[in-house]
């Protein structure tokens, strides 16, 4: 059997999803006698490769950067799955969708409320653009599989991982929160 | 009275007559959701979760309002009514703010418990993200309505068993909200007794006791039923 050619993407999140992967502790060692990390925030890698299997999102989407590189993702990996609640649900990310479209968003985060009172941030190819309203990355590509939870817990990432690996289809799983 | 005998699922069953056909399911050991129903209040019908399929009936119908009859064929768990069901919590997710990372029933919710019950992986619809306020007026507890599924145990619980009405619900439509006394602060309400009732009735995060954070409300909505059980004991 080839290896595996995984990739995990990190967008609008906390990183708490990456943490809990890690949270595997030595059945990471397994993993990688099984798959090749091919792409990843904790791998130096800078460009998203081709011919990816699977695909893990952290993140919702929730600026221009964020909806390339799910993209990106989605046209070069055969299974993409939404990994953690904000790539399910937007969650916390999504917390500032009441608030309105980017520009009111960053008027009141760092004009109204900062201090002190600062100025919106504008850097155009250095500062991704936010999107107006914040979506789950379902809204953007077609996904494959959904792993809920804010994290979703070291086991429960193993049992899917176990399942697609071995080609077989995940058992149903769903926590939010 | 003669006990009524009705198929549900294929199981004969008994039941006594007035019973509602959810007792009836719930009696005969099958599960099926629900969420504005709380035993010890009145029923109202208005989460549609526990829709059925009546055998001659074109329209499904909820259990938890419907009379069980004699000879009455009963499905409860159709491919149809699990397509309805999953609709019905993702329409819920996706109409205010749930965030259950952030939320004090984290856990402890029957909308939660409820998304994992009828296999809402994801929601379809696009997030109406409104702009819903958080009232701690009330020195005892607070109502975040972003998290209000519009079920009314509260207001029922206030009205039938405090015997008060301090809730109701104003609105219509997307626009209808839980409101206190003439729709006012409720730390300003003149008619609560601050008893807690309509926050042991809550199914969510919507009601609470403050000063709780994350995962920190307990779910004790059974309690309604245990003071109702409890007044019926006269001396």
């Amino acid at each position: 059997m080839s290896r595996l050619r995984i990739a995990t993407i990190w967008l609008g999140g906390c990183s708490g999803c990456h943490m809990s992967l890690l949270d595997l502790d030595e059945w990471l060692i397994e993993l990688a006698a099984r798959a090749d990390l091919v792409y990843s925030p904790i791998a130096d890698t800078k460009r998203f490769p081709p011919e990816v299997d699977l695909t893990l999102i952290e993140g919702a989407i929730a600026n221009d950067e964020h909806l390339e590189l799910a993209q990106t993702a989605r046209r070069h990996s055969k299974i993409i799955v939404s990994f953690g609640d904000c790539a399910v649900t937007g969650n916390v990310t999504a917390l500032r969708n009441p608030l309105g479209p980017a520009q009111n968003v960053l008027q009141q985060v760092y004009v109204e409320h900062g201090d002190p009172g600062g100025v919106i941030p504008h850097e155009p190819g250095i500062v991704p653009v936010l999107l107006d309203k914040v979506v789950p990355v379902h809204q953007v590509i077609p996904v494959d599989y959904y792993l809920p939870g804010c994290p979703p817990s070291a086991p429960r990432i193993r049992a899917l991982l176990e399942a697609l690996i071995e080609g077989r289809e995940p058992a149903a799983d769903i926590r939010f929160g | 009275m003669a006990a009524k005998t009705l198929t549900i699922d294929g199981h004969l069953v008994s039941a006594r007559p007035g019973e509602t056909l959810l007792a009836a399911i719930r009696d005969a050991g099958i599960t099926i959701p629900t969420l504005c129903h709380l035993d010890g209040l009145s029923e109202v019908g208005a989460c549609r979760l526990c829709l059925v399929e009546i055998e001659g009936q074109r329209r499904l119908q909820p259990a938890c309002m419907t009379m069980v009859s004699e000879g009455m064929v009963v499905h409860t768990n159709t491919p149809r009514l699990q397509s309805y069901r999953r609709q019905i919590i993702e329409l819920l997710f996706a109409e205010r703010n749930h965030v259950c990372a952030v939320c004090v029933a984290s856990g402890n919710c029957e909308l939660q418990r409820l998304a994992g019950m009828v296999g809402m992986d994801h929601v379809r619809y696009e997030y109406l993200s409104p702009n819903y306020p958080v009232d701690i007026s009330h020195p005892r507890f607070g109502i975040d309505h972003n998290r209000c599924v519009l079920c009314t145990r509260c207001v029922r619980a206030c009205d039938e068993i405090e015997g008060v009405h301090t809730w109701d619900v104003a609105g219509r439509g997307v626009n209808a909200h839980v409101i206190t006394d003439l729709n006012q602060p409720w730390g300003t309400s003149t008619t609560c007794t601050s008893c807690g009732k309509c926050q042991l009735a809550c199914p969510t995060g919507a009601i609470f006791p403050r000063g709780v954070t994350v995962g920190e409300r307990p779910h004790a909505s059974e309690r309604i039923a245990l003071i109702v059980e409890a007044r019926k004991q006269r001396w």
